[in-house]
């Protein structure tokens, strides 16, 4: 061991320095007590127009009806469900950091566990919206998406994909909040206790339920914490699996592989840690949090990036491989279809960003370089929504017969409502970072240096 | 101040090992009711207070045992009693395919029940008029010191003896909590006007906002557009055409695009005149005509049209194409028998097309020709 070069022994400390428990308070609550800067509400303006053009496009699509989206005959699916798949697969870094990290005890997620978790349901509520508002008059999606029987008695299919979906993603939402609302309670009573206005005080009463850190109730929660990070994780993998299955219990070529659900997760993840990432190197440049979001923890997650990366590259290239061997000759069309048809520069452009580009991660001094990291993390974001705009509109445009081909272009309101979904997520995340703390106080504390007695 | 409404007795220390050597402390001593408050929780103070392990987990194991079971028996029941329904061709209990939602529904329940449970029976929140709130020991231990405080309702408890006890472990500062005597006395009426006229409020809103969509918003335009379309129903009367009808026949003389009427309608003779075979007697019209024959005519006048028909008695037996009437007759005549009928052969015009039917008319002249072949053919 000690002539080896690299010790692989060496934990880097969840925080740089040794911050004071007072301190971090000062750190992570000055977001919420001072009042904001211009910066941030030229930010909220941009993110806020953007919602603006969302809502104006889904006024006028309830207005006309789904006409005005460029879905037709044969591809039924467009940017309803590419969106759609996207911000769910942004949530999976969320539930990935606060969930499987915690169990496999990874300390460098309490850093950025908190804002990955609220990206989460950000995430979801924008994945959410499009499943609404493509029934067209959502007022009656009750009647479409809840499960109870019809005027004969005759019960929604419980064995469809598409149902099968509705129950992972609110499930999935539901435990999401649960677990980042568990892991806020602490955080809320010590916001409590250093409130200065009468608004804030209660507030973060009403919220913190009336915590009082005590010690006899840390045991439940620590219990609870546990608990909830064991479904999570499972869940997790389901809600991505259960989306693929929305295409791969499907028999069109290019849809119907077994490969789906695996590479369906990894891309999830993959594109949930970019955007993390993202948010992350704005927010703790804003906001002075690095040394408790440090460079080691934008370092692990790119090394994350980089291992799912390859795991989606290799997905790329065994569905070609698969395409081959199987010696289907639908299969086979469609893979070069998607490589040289008409949505060739789809295709090339998602390799490009979320095969190539990802791949500069294995060299340390793009690792932890911030501008370099930021501009993949891009790259990959850009990716991940092509690779779902590839698999969705290239096997719908071109299936098994000629004759009934066509080309799918999306109108101006299919971008205004994609458009307004991007608003919506980051207007949520400004005002996240205003009300509450990014970091979670309570468990950044319990990782400090001397914060555990020195018997244990 | 009232010793009656003295909740507790209150020491912050400054580090762990402080707080943990002073749990031990206040435990050794005989107290049972104290409790230990600390800004995250410290590893080893469950020992330190003797406390059991948390039962949270039962609740959690019962709650997704129970919601699972009853999800999968639920629809076991809607594919099974409620409504059999065969789906893709599947055996109605699919098991497997009601994996999905089982899973789901089993995580759903354990978390929401344990939470639940956590936060009501556990917790017995929410609490926000405990004594200890809006103490500087609350706002201390929220930060980052850790307080320790031994109730007033321990058996044990002797104000003067926990206040040495706590003292002797050298905390930052000991002092008792009392409670706030307003809020003991303050009293909640169910029928306080205020609370009535909310529940009015909120019942006006919410049975007007569900009249509203129901009865108006369902059928303001435009919402009605997919079922008030804006077209013409075959079924609905109308005042502008006389016969007030809106189902129109086509006008006379309309042909389907792509058809070109027969000008030889009931005239066999003038087929046989005027129609000229337009293909030229090649293989590929000659293959074409073979298939055709074989598919629409074989079955009646046999495969080498001799008349040797498949249809055993059941049809009248069709004559030979091998006559002299039929060998002698021009090309357009066979034609018009095609596209026309006779007596009771019925016409063919809508299932062989027009070029296909001069294949047929070659491929016949070329059975006919082999089955009376003449010496020269052979050479
Ligand atoms: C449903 C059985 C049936 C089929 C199929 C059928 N025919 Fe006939 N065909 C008849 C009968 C019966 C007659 C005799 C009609 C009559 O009494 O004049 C006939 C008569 C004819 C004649 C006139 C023969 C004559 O001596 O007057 C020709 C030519 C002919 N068929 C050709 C065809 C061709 C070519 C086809 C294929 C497109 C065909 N038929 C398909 C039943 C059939």
């Amino acid at each position: 061991m000690s002539t080896s070069a690299i010790d692989y022994t060496i934990d880097h400390p969840a925080v740089a320095g040794t911050p004071s428990a007072a301190s971090i308070d000062e750190v992570i609550a000055a977001p919420i007590d001072s009042k904001p800067s211009k910066g941030w509400w030229i930010g909220l303006a941009i993110t806020g127009s953007m919602l603006g053009v969302g809502i104006l496009s889904i006024s006028w699509l309830f207005y006309k009806g789904t006409g005005v989206w460029g879905v037709n005959q044969p591809v039924g699916w467009g940017f309803d469900i590419v969106n759609f798949v996207f911000w769910v697969g942004i949530g999976h870094a969320g539930t990935l950091i606060s969930a499987i990290l915690f169990l496999l005890r990874q300390k460098w997620r309490t850093g950025i566990a908190r804002f990955a978790e609220a990206m989460t349901i950000f995430a979801v509520m924008c994945a959410l919206i499009f499943p609404l508002i493509h029934t067209g008059r959502p007022w009656l999606a009750a009647v479409y998406l809840f499960p109870y029987p019809n005027q004969h008695g005759l019960w929604v299919n419980f064995t469809s994909p598409l149902l099968w979906d509705v129950f992972a993603v609110s499930t999935y939402f539901t435990v999401s909040f649960v677990f980042w609302y568990i892991g806020l309670i602490p955080d809320f009573a010590m916001l409590r206790d250093r409130a200065t206005t009468k608004f804030k005080k209660i507030a973060y009463s009403i919220f913190s339920l009336g915590w009082r850190h005590s010690n006899r109730h840390w045991q439940h929660y620590e219990k609870a914490y546990l608990i909830l990070a064991g479904f999570s994780t499972p869940l997790v993998l389901s809600v991505h699996t259960i989306v693929s299955f929305d295409f791969a219990v499907s028999v069109i070529p290019g849809w119907h592989t077994t490969i789906f659900p695996p590479y369906f997760v990894a891309g999830a993840v993959f594109s949930g840690f970019a955007m993390v990432q993202n948010v992350l190197i704005v927010t703790r440049k804003y906001f002075n949090l690095e040394h408790i979001i440090t460079i080691n923890h934008l370092e692990n997650m790119n090394k994350v990036i980089v291992l799912t990366g390859s795991i989606v590259g290799y997905a790329y290239a065994m569905e070609f491989f698969i395409a081959w061997y199987s010696g289907n000759p639908l299969e086979q069309f469609v893979f070069l279809n998607r490589a040289l048809g008409p949505y060739a520069w789809a295709y090339w452009t998602m390799v490009t960003c979320n095969v190539v580009f990802p791949q500069l991660f294995w060299i340390k001094k793009v690792r932890t370089n911030i501008i370099g990291m930021f501009i993949i993390g891009v790259f990959v974001n850009v990716g991940m929504w092509f690779e779902r705009f590839v698999i969705v509109v290239t096997s719908l445009s071109r299936d098994f017969l000629p004759s009934s081909w066509g080309h799918y272009v999306p109108t101006a309101v299919d971008f205004g409502v994609f458009i307004g979904s991007i608003g919506l997520f980051f207007t949520l995340v400004l005002l996240f970072v205003r009300v509450l703390p990014v970091v979670s106080m309570s468990e950044i504390k319990a990782v400090l240096p001397g914060a555990q007695p020195s018997r244990h | 101040m009232n010793k009656n409404l003295l909740y507790s007795v209150t020491a912050l220390f400054d580090t762990p090992d402080g707080i943990i050597h002073a749990a031990e402390a206040v435990r050794n001593a005989g107290y049972k009711r104290y409790d230990v408050h600390t800004p995250y929780p410290v590893h080893g103070m469950d020992d330190a207070m003797e406390l059991k392990d948390s039962k949270l987990g039962f609740i959690t194991l019962g709650a997704g045992l129970l919601g699972g079971a009853g999800v999968f028996a639920f629809i076991s029941w809607v594919f099974l009693a409620a409504y059999p329904n065969v789906i893709g061709g599947k055996p109605y209990f699919s098991w497997p395919a009601f994996v999905p939602v089982t899973f789901e529904i089993t995580v759903l329940s354990a978390v929401l029940l344990t939470i639940g449970s956590l936060i009501v029976f556990f917790f017995k929140f929410p609490n926000n008029s405990h004594p200890l709130h809006d103490t500087p020991y609350m706002k201390n231990v929220s930060s980052d010191k850790f307080g320790i405080s031994i109730q007033a309702n321990d058996p044990k408890f002797d104000e003067a003896a926990v206040t040495a006890l706590l003292s002797s472990l050298h905390p930052l500062t000991v002092a008792p909590v009392f409670y706030d005597e307003e809020e003991l006395r303050h009293t909640w009426t169910t029928f306080d006007p205020k609370f009535l006229a909310l529940l009015v409020g909120v019942a006006l809103f919410v049975s007007g906002s569900t009249y509203l969509h129901l009865n108006k918003l369902l059928y303001l335009p435009p919402f009605d557009w997919m079922s008030n379309q804006n077209k013409f129903k075959p079924q609905t009367p109308t005042a502008q055409y006389d016969d007030t009808r809106m189902m129109r026949s086509a006008p006379d003389g309309t042909v389907a695009r792509g058809f070109i009427p027969y000008p030889f309608k009931g005239m066999p003779d003038s087929a046989g005149k005027y129609l000229v075979n337009p293909l030229q007697p090649t293989s590929e019209a000659l293959a074409l005509g073979k298939t055709k024959f074989l598919t629409y005519c074989s079955p009646c006048h046999g495969n080498f049209a001799r008349g040797d028909s498949r249809l055993r008695g059941q049809f009248p037996n069709p004559p030979t194409l091998h006559s002299d009437k039929v060998r002698n007759w021009p090309d357009g005549n066979i034609f018009h028998v095609i596209t026309e009928g006779q007596n009771i052969m019925p016409s063919y015009a809508s299932q062989v097309s027009r070029e296909e039917r001069w294949a047929i008319v070659h491929y016949v002249r070329a059975l006919q020709r082999a089955f009376n072949a003449k010496e020269s053919d052979t050479q």
